[in-house]
C-alpha cells in the first residue's frame, strides 16, 4: 500500500473546521429527526393499538408505507416530488422561500421514516401494559385519550427504552442519507477533504471515531438511564 | 415522452434493478456466510477471535453505511494497487457490512436455544463443536428465519445507498431517467411505488411480525 500519512491534515484549516461543522450538521437533523420521530410515532403507536379498527387502519397504512420505501427514495420524493404535487403557490414557496431546504427537507424526511419505526416500538411497549393498566386507569374516569397520553405512553415508554434506544442510533446513522441533496453533515466533509486532500484515510477515520463515539455515549447514558428507572419505578418488562 | 424514450427509459430502470438484485443477492449470501463466522468467532472460549470479532461488529454497526461505502471506495485500489470500480468495492462493503448484522441475528438465535440443548448434546459425547454444528445452529437458523429474511428487505432498501459511488442500481437509474426526460414526478413515485411492492411482499413472506415480540 502506498500511502501518505498526514494526521494533521485533520486539525489544519480550513479541514478541521468543516469536520467541526459536519458533525454539528449531523447532530442537527438527528435531534430534529427525533424529535418528529417519537410525537408522530407515540401518535401512531396509540392509534396502532387502539381497539377501533377506523383508527387502527390508516395508522397501520402509515407504518407499512414509510418503512417500506427505501428511506433515500422518501428523501428525493420529498425533495424532488414534493413541491411539483403542491398546488403552484405553495411548491414556489417550498421551492424559494424554505428556510434552510436541504436541512429542513432532510430532517423532515428522516423524521418520517424514524416515527414508522417508533410507532412500531410504542405499540410493542403499550402491548405488554395495556391488558393491565387501561381498566385500571379508565375506572379512575379518565377518557381513553387520557388514559393513554397520562398512563399508557409513560410506563410503555420505560419499557421500550433499550429499542428507542437503537432507532435512537439508527435515526443518528441515517443522518447521513441527506448528503445526497445537499447536507454538508460530517459524512460529505470527510468525504470533501478526502476529494481536496487525497487524505481519504485520515478523513474517514475522523468520521468513523465520530459515529463511534457518539454511538457509544449514547448506549451508555441510555443503558444507565434504563437501569435507574427499572430500579426506580419498579416496572416489569 | 415518446414511445422510443419510454423504450429506452425501461431498459435503463430494468438494468438498475438488476444491479440493485445482484447487490441484495452477494451481500445476503456473503453477509450470512461472513456473519456465521462472526458469530462463531464471537461466541469462541478464546479471547484471540472474540474480541476482534466484537470489536468488528460494534464498528459496522456504529458507522452509517454511506460512510462503509466511501471508505471502500477509497480504500480498495489502495489495498489491491489498481483500479477497482465502484461495483466491486461496493460489493465488499455490502458483504463485510450485512456480515456485522447477521452476526448479531445468528447470535440472539443461537441465545433463543434452550441451554440444555447444548449440555444433552455434550451429555450423548459431541463434542463443543459437533454440537454447535449439529444440535444449536440448525435450531437456532430455523429461530431467526423471521429476522434473517427481515435483513434481506433492509439490504434491498439499503442498495439504494450505491448512489453515493455513482453506481447505476434501481434509484440510480431512475435519478437519470428523472433528470434527461425531466420527469421526476413520474419516475420518482413509480420507483417509490416498486420499492413499496417487493418489501411488502417480502415483509409478508417474513411473517407479518418483523421480530419475535412483534408476532
Amino acid at each position: 500500500m502506498n500511502y501518505t500519512w498526514d494526521w494533521g491534515v485533520l486539525v489544519s484549516a480550513p479541514y478541521g473546521d468543516w469536520l467541526f461543522t459536519g458533525a454539528g450538521w449531523t447532530l442537527a437533523v438527528t435531534l430534529v429527526a427525533w424529535t418528529i420521530a417519537v410525537l408522530l410515532g407515540s401518535l401512531v403507536g396509540c392509534l396502532r393499538s387502539a381497539g377501533s379498527l377506523a383508527l387502527r387502519l390508516p395508522a397501520t397504512v402509515y407504518v407499512e408505507l414509510f418503512r417500506n420505501v427505501p428511506p433515500l427514495v422518501q428523501l428525493f420524493l420529498w425533495f424532488f416530488v414534493f413541491p411539483e404535487v403542491l398546488p403552484t403557490e405553495m411548491g414556489m414557496w417550498v421551492k424559494r422561500d424554505l428556510p434552510l431546504p436541504e436541512f429542513s427537507t432532510a430532517a423532515l424526511a428522516i423524521g418520517l421514516f424514524a416515527s414508522s419505526r417508533v410507532a412500531e416500538q410504542v405499540r410493542a411497549g403499550i402491548a405488554t401494559v395495556r391488558a393491565r393498566l387501561l381498566p385500571a386507569a379508565l375506572a379512575t374516569g379518565l377518557r381513553p385519550w387520557q388514559a393513554y397520553r397520562l398512563v399508557l405512553l409513560p410506563v410503555a415508554f420505560r419499557t421500550i427504552m433499550a429499542p428507542l434506544t437503537s432507532e435512537f442510533l439508527v435515526t443518528f446513522k441515517m443522518s447521513s442519507i441527506g448528503l445526497t441533496i445537499g447536507v454538508m453533515e460530517v459524512s460529505a466533509q470527510a468525504q470533501q477533504i478526502a476529494n481536496y486532500t487525497f487524505h481519504g484515510f485520515e478523513a474517514y477515520a475522523a468520521a468513523t471515531v465520530f459515529y463511534l463515539g457518539v454511538g457509544l455515549l449514547i448506549t451508555l447514558l441510555m443503558s444507565r438511564l434504563d437501569a435507574r428507572l427499572r430500579h426506580g419505578v419498579g416496572v416489569r418488562g | 415522452m415518446g414511445l422510443a424514450s419510454f423504450g429506452d427509459s425501461a431498459a435503463l430502470l430494468w438494468s438498475g434493478m438488476q444491479l440493485s438484485l445482484l447487490l441484495v443477492l452477494i451481500g445476503s449470501a456473503g453477509g450470512l456466510a461472513g456473519g456465521l463466522l462472526l458469530a462463531i468467532a464471537r461466541l469462541s472460549r478464546f479471547r484471540l477471535l472474540s474480541v476482534p470479532a466484537m470489536a468488528y461488529v460494534t464498528v459496522m454497526r456504529s458507522v452509517p453505511l454511506i460512510l462503509v461505502l466511501f471508505w471502500f471506495y477509497f480504500m480498495a485500489p489502495l489495498v489491491t494497487g489498481h483500479p477497482v470500480g465502484a461495483l466491486y468495492s461496493a460489493l465488499t462493503a455490502f458483504v463485510l457490512f450485512e456480515s456485522a448484522f447477521y452476526c448479531e441475528i445468528i447470535r440472539a438465535g443461537i441465545g433463543a436455544v434452550a441451554a440444555g440443548q447444548g449440555m444433552a448434546a455434550a451429555a450423548t459425547g459431541m463434542r463443543r463443536w459437533q454440537a454447535l454444528r449439529l444440535v444449536i445452529l440448525p435450531q437456532a437458523f430455523a429461530a431467526s428465519v423471521p429476522l434473517l429474511v427481515n435483513q434481506v428487505i433492509i439490504l434491498f432498501q439499503d442498495t439504494s445507498l450505491v448512489y453515493v459511488v455513482a453506481l447505476r442500481d434501481f434509484l440510480t437509474a431512475a435519478s437519470v431517467v428523472a433528470g434527461r426526460d425531466d420527469r421526476p414526478v413520474e419516475v420518482y413515485t413509480f420507483v417509490a411505488v416498486v420499492y413499496l411492492v417487493i418489501c411488502l411482499v417480502g415483509s409478508l413472506l417474513a411473517g407479518r411480525g418483523r421480530s419475535p415480540e412483534f408476532r
